[in-house]
């Protein structure tokens, strides 16, 4: 067995199309860099842009497109351990902001 | 243990390596592991820089421009192409052109090094070091130089495989897994790149 079966009849247009794709979304990251917006929403649109990038290589250029196994594997074991890396990050969060729900409390009162 | 359990043994092992875990043969599937634990590192370094920056008061800008950054965008993303390219050609069973391919590759990682250094070495020449700079608090040259480094650290190991795998594939002792494989690292070091162009360099740029 190969490695080469699923990348039958996906021809080189194929690879160029993503390669453009994401070529226009790097320059639209780089078009968001000089947007006269807040660092937060500028934060916010270049991570959505970088996620659909990364989501592009993923499927197209490293294949998990077509292996639905292997992407539901890759997904679930990335999220897991990204989100499992939180647990150290909420108390990062605590230690410079303080308890988020108790400042909302006292915020409210 | 007696030959016919080493035989038994080495059945039943053959026997499970005919069925890889969802049909990838098991070195694509350890380098897609180590892709995981290494998304894990480079997210580690990404969210504590995003802590650190939220926390600073006066976080510097001191990117005035893009050109540099937008080259080696560029570069590296061509060349996740030419691995693109040099796999199709080593599964296609043309090694010549597979290796041909892996170099053009090699020689845009190279590239992309090369500039990356010179911006290194700009900053360097304007004071910044890893524990100083002069455009306030040192924090950030020590996420820039620590976050950068660690991918140019890896480009610099990707440079290095591909070379010598395009060069054990020329020579016929590895296969075109093995360079689909290196292929698989490369557009790991270009993900990895796009997440850091706009956290690290486009968020810091002076308007």
């Amino acid at each position: 067995m190969t490695t080469a079966e699923p990348q039958k009849g996906n021809g080189i247009g194929k690879d160029l199309a993503v390669y453009v794709c994401m070529l226009v979304l790097a320059g639209i990251q780089f078009f968001i860099a000089f947007q006269d917006i807040t660092a937060a929403q500028m934060f916010e649109r270049m991570l959505i842009v970088a996620i659909i990038e990364g989501g592009l290589a993923l499927l197209f250029f490293m294949h998990l497109a077509d292996n639905r196994g292997l992407r539901w594997f890759v997904i679930i074991f990335t999220v897991s351990v990204l989100l499992g890396m939180q647990y150290g990050w909420t108390d990062s969060s605590r230690l410079t902001n303080g308890v988020p729900w108790g400042r909302v409390n006292v915020n409210t009162q | 243990m007696s030959q016919a359990d080493l035989t038994m043994h080495g059945h039943s092992t053959a026997g499970a390596m005919a069925e890889p875990t969802f049909s990838v043969p098991a070195k694509k599937m350890a380098m897609w592991l180590f892709i995981i634990a290494d998304t894990a590192t480079f997210a580690g370094c990404l969210v504590a820089y995003g802590f650190i920056r939220n926390a600073t008061p006066n976080w510097p800008r001191p990117f005035h421009s893009i050109t540099n950054v937008a080259l080696m965008t560029f570069i590296l993303l061509t060349s996740s192409l030419t691995m693109l390219i040099a796999v199709r050609e080593a599964h296609a069973g043309d090694k010549p052109k597979a290796f041909r391919w892996i170099m053009i590759t090699a020689v845009a990682g190279a590239l992309f090094a090369i500039l990356h250094i010179r911006e290194w070495m700009n900053m360097i020449g304007e004071g910044a070091t890893l524990f100083h700079n002069p455009w306030g608090t040192p924090l950030f040259s020590s996420c820039f130089f620590a976050i950068t480094g660690l991918h140019l650290l890896h480009v610099t190991g990707g440079i290095i495989a591909l070379i010598a795998v395009g060069i054990r594939y020329q020579g016929g002792r590895y296969k075109a897994d093995d360079i689909e494989i290196t292929g698989l690292y490369w557009h790991f070091v270009d993900l990895v790149w796009m997440f850091v162009v706009p956290l690290v360099y486009l968020l810091n740029l002076s308007h």
